[in-house]
């Protein structure tokens, strides 16, 4: 049960962060130059991303438990260290906050000023642009979803819970009609962050032989002491930040 | 040859990262643990405590990147 809700949490968090970012680029094309090449876009990632974890995700549960559990933690641990390591930089502000009204008003500058290339009714620049945003903002999803649905044996929950996040990123944007501002990006990211690192300790030190003391509720202290960590390091590297500031600079 | 290039590198700026360092270390780190768990002894301390240096010492560079 823990691990239902934890892998429902984590999916739907990542998934949702990432379809705020698709739903910048997506909006700016379609306000710029059109909605129906770019909707065409966006269906077509969209098809690509549900096959390939139709293909893996099942592929993947075919491989004896302990090396999945030891390939999917090995993976879950540098994917998540990339996701932390990106949030603990932003919150202490040695890398900039992603800022989504920055980035549409520039896809929309870039979508303005590209040539309309039509062949066969298509704009394929809107097209293009849709189907590349969709397809590498998804694919991380579709890395989560298919990584935790094929280790638990509950690959339609993973799945669920990307399509459940979707869906309201989706629906907020067309209230709003605007991408969305005011989403704690960097909070969502460190979170997401958290989880997957501690999936990836508990997996990978499974498939590596290990026997976690407390058995699965381990994985609720492996976040606990990552969440520590993490908020020292926080507060370690705003202080470093602001020593190395010229005096009056912070005020 | 180019297109199987940008390939290799997009899979490997998606998997790896900025900082191949954490990769490594999440390498050395369930080599160790694979190791000490199948000689009996308990190994279960490692990956955490891989996890908290690699982090250390990996935004330790990227800060003084920043820094210089």
């Amino acid at each position: 049960m823990t691990h239902d809700i934890f892998l429902f949490l984590t999916t739907f968090l990542a998934s949702g962060v990432e379809a705020v970012e698709a739903l910048t680029i997506v909006l700016a094309v379609g306000v710029v130059r059109g909605w129906r090449s770019t909707l065409i876009g966006v269906g077509a990632a969209a098809l690509v991303l549900a096959v390939i974890v139709a293909v893996l995700g099942p592929a993947l549960a075919l491989i004896p438990i302990g090396t999945l559990r030891l390939v999917v933690g090995a993976l879950l641990l540098v994917f998540g260290l990339q996701w932390l390591r990106k949030a603990i930089l932003r919150s202490s502000g040695y890398k900039a906050l992603h800022d989504e009204s920055a980035a549409f008003k520039e896809d929309q500058e870039a979508a303005a000023s590209a040539s309309t290339v039509e062949r066969a009714g298509m704009d394929w620049y809107s097209f293009t642009i849709a189907f590349k945003g969709v397809l590498l903002e998804g694919l991380e999803v579709v890395f989560i979803v298919i990584t935790f649905g094929a280790t638990q044996g509950r690959l339609p929950l993973a799945a669920a819970a990307a399509v459940a996040a979707v869906l309201v990123v989706v629906g907020i944007g067309l209230a709003v009609r605007g991408p969305l501002e005011r989403v704690p990006e960097n909070t969502i990211k460190f979170a997401v962050g958290l989880l997957l690192t501690s999936f990836g300790i508990f997996w990978g030190g499974e498939g590596a032989g290990v026997e976690w003391p407390g058995s699965d509720l381990a994985i609720l202290a492996i976040l606990a002491f990552l969440s520590a960590v993490s908020a020292l390091l926080v507060w370690q590297l705003r202080r470093q930040r602001h020593a190395a500031l010229p005096a009056g600079a912070g005020a | 040859m180019k297109h199987i290039r940008a390939f290799g590198a997009f899979w490997w700026n998606f998997i790896v990262g900025d900082d191949w360092r954490v990769a490594a270390g999440v390498a050395i780190g369930l080599g160790l643990t694979a190791l000490l768990s199948h000689r009996g002894i308990a190994a279960w301390w490692v990956l955490p405590a891989t996890v908290a240096v690699v982090l250390v010492v990996s935004l330790r560079r990227a800060t003084r990147d920043t820094a210089e």
